[in-house]
């Protein structure tokens, strides 16, 4: 059973998962953002391996990554935070990055050095279940847990053969678009999560767009597993770039005040 | 092709899961497509009534004269709109109305292919919205103007490099929100599985039609054929249907300001392979993985990345990739004026400045056909700026 699993077995709560990009805005600011979100109460830490065009985020994620490579944020940087991270707590860490930081590595490397550093999932935002079979199949020997995105236009078959890879949690996408903070869950996210149930046994993760406690508590109430919030805790990042001591207390209440919203009372 | 969408190991599908039904979607649509002999005609129709298709292959004497061989111009800057952009978005517009899309968008480098866009959307009644990157809507201002005289909505793209590169990015993430309404015409040889192989079919067209003249004209194949290469859908449009024919075919990249000051999109000629925009091909990447900055004199060849079936035609040697640098590029430009009275767009002066430089190659004989993809109209106001004229 793998870090993740572990976690997703605990009851009572829908796990926590927050994002942030790695090396945004500095490697030792980054450091601390990432202890704070743990100190918060994070249940699962996705670091964004930056990527000058990522395709699949929206700006506030877009502008993260162009701070991170301006700051000289590296595959190398993006290891040590790892380890760092990994010395001072326990907590599953997933990467998220894009195919071509993964391939001019090399694959078999990428995963090597991810798995050293303490790595527990990768996820490859531009890589559907067709082109993944050699990434699967390294992932397994490294024990990480590929990752994978399901969305609203997900056919049945496809799922099936997403499923039949992902390990760890499904990464269920909440609208058709690209990530950012948005005001509400919407009702075709809690049917996707109804849908995609009835395929697997496997943890569901609603992420995109929910930045509020009450989308939370939308989400625990429909019987998500866990959510991904990112924009949210990358705006909190940016907005208090030049006070970090302050940055770290609003990042520790934030994710307090998005878990109790998450508790479940059964 | 050998596995599904890949050009030897170039090509494939790297796009996000949401994009996953919409690129089947288009799969099937286009083998309907390609199976009925109505839309051939259709696309057939519009090609020769609305397009002006065929275009001629002009014998240029004075060039000839003046370099020693037998220059022949595949005329593409005569097409409506003034390049070999509308080709395509004629086939693709029309494909979109069979699927029963509600809306274009586009993203463009030069403004040629938004322009070709605004042009099918129009004809087609399909209204168009066009990515561009705030730089080139500066350098090409006159193509902005163009596209919203046709009813396109024209949105400059703020961010990463602010050119062809990042009006992508800003195309793919609209797509990725309206994907079930939304069809995206993609001006070139690139992106995922099914647009490198659907783009050349609709450009290859310009092969099919130089390749029947040459043999009118000179009884047999040229000896070279010579395109510029920015994504790379006029030249594997015209290179296409020779690939199995004996002879020489070039592919001309931009040098900008010299391959050794890093500053020019010379994807083939000094990139490394690599994934962006949904494609595995060679890529201008740093040692990471991210994708580099680039320059070019012609703003339609400023991109970082090219075409999957090209990187597979380069490794076997099919064809050959060189590069011009924007001085030859602008000489070749005031040449082509001067002597035949045709103003080469800035990305097909790319061609015609290979030639140009390498005429001492070529025997008396010889039969060269370059394919002029454009008209510089669109480019007269920077070349007037770069030579202090005001
Ligand atoms: C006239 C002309 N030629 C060539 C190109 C480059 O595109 P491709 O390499 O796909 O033909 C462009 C792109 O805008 C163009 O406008």
């Amino acid at each position: 059973m793998s870090r993740i699993d572990r976690v997703f077995q605990r009851n009572g709560q829908t796990t926590f998962i927050g994002f942030a990009v790695a090396g945004d805005p500095d490697r030792d600011t980054s450091a601390r953002v990432a202890h704070a979100l743990i100190d918060g109460g994070t249940d699962i830490l996705e670091l964004g391996v930056p990527f000058s065009d990522p395709v699949a985020d929206g700006k506030t994620i877009q502008k993260a990554d162009e701070r991170a490579i301006a700051a000289g944020t590296t595959p190398d940087t993006v290891f040590s935070l790892v380890r760092e991270i990994r010395a001072y707590s326990a907590v599953p860490i997933v990467l998220l990055t894009y195919y071509n930081m993964v391939y001019r590595r090399g694959v078999e490397r990428f995963y090597r050095e991810a798995h050293e550093a303490g790595v527990d999932g990768i996820l490859i935002a531009d890589m559907p279940v067709e082109e993944s079979a050699e990434v699967v199949e390294i992932a397994r020997t490294y024990e990480i847990d590929p990752i994978f995105l399901v969305t609203r236009t997900t056919s049945p078959e496809r799922m099936d053969e997403i499923v039949r890879r992902a390990r760890g949690f499904l990464y269920l996408v909440s609208v058709l678009g690209v990530t950012g903070a948005r005001d509400r869950v919407p009702d075709e996210a809690l049917a996707l999560l109804h849908r995609v149930r009835t395929h697997t046994a496997l943890p569901l993760a609603l992420g995109f767009g929910i930045s509020a406690p009450e989308h939370v508590k939308t989400c625990a109430e429909a019987g998500a597993d866990g959510v991904i919030v990112g924009s949210a805790i990358v705006s909190i990042v940016e907005k208090n770039a030049g006070n970090i001591p302050l940055m770290e207390q609003e990042l520790k209440r934030y994710v307090a005040r998005m878990k109790a919203a998450g508790v479940r009372d059964r | 092709m050998d596995k599904k969408g890949r050009f030897g190991e170039y090509g494939g599908q790297f796009v996000s899961e949401t994009l996953m039904s919409a690129l089947l979607e288009l799969e099937h649509a286009y083998d309907m497509i390609t199976a009925d002999p109505h839309f051939e005609q259709a696309l057939r129709e519009y090609q020769a009534e609305f397009a002006g298709r065929p275009t001629p292959l002009t014998f240029c004497a004075n060039m000839s004269r003046e370099l020693g061989c037998r220059i022949y111009l595949k005329r593409e800057d005569l097409v409506h709109g003034g390049s070999h952009k509308l080709n395509n978005t004629l086939g693709q517009a029309l494909l979109a109305q069979r699927m029963g899309k509600k809306r274009l968008i586009a993203e463009t480098g030069a403004g040629q292919h938004g322009v070709a866009t605004a042009i099918a959307g129009a004809a087609l009644g399909l209204p168009v919205e066009v990515y561009m990157g705030e730089v080139d809507t500066k350098r090409q201002a006159l193509n902005v103007f163009r596209m919203e005289l046709m009813g396109a909505k024209v949105i400059p793209v703020k961010t990463g490099t602010r050119t062809l590169k990042d009006a992508i990015n800003e195309a793919l993430r609209d797509w990725v929100t309206h994907v079930e309404d939304t069809y995206y015409l993609i001006g070139s040889v690139v992106g995922p599985h099914p647009y490198p192989m659907m783009v050349r079919d609709f450009q290859s067209v310009i092969g099919c039609e130089a390749r029947e003249q040459c043999k009118k004209k000179e009884g047999r194949v040229p000896d070279t054929i010579v395109a510029c290469v920015g994504g790379g859908s006029n030249a594997i449009g015209i290179f296409y249907p020779f690939l199995s024919d004996t002879l020489e075919l070039v592919g001309v990249e931009a040098g900008g300001r010299g391959i050794g000051t890093g500053e020019h999109s010379a994807t083939l000629c000094a990139g490394e392979a690599g994934v962006l925009h949904g494609a595995f091909s060679y890529l201008l990447q740093d040692a990471h993985g991210q994708v580099l900055p680039t320059h070019s004199i012609a703003a339609g060849l400023d991109y970082p990345g090219v075409g999957p079936e090209h990187s597979m035609l380069k490794d076997a040697r099919r064809v050959t990739y060189t590069t011009v640098n924007d001085q030859d590029v602008l000489d070749a430009f005031m040449f082509l004026s001067r002597t035949e009275g045709i103003i080469p767009a800035l990305e097909s002066a790319h061609a015609v400045a290979y030639v140009l430089k390498h005429a001492d190659r070529f025997d008396k004989d010889d039969v060269v056909v370059i394919n002029l993809s454009g008209r510089g109209d669109k480019d007269v106001a920077e070349v007037a700026a770069l030579q202090g004229v005001t």
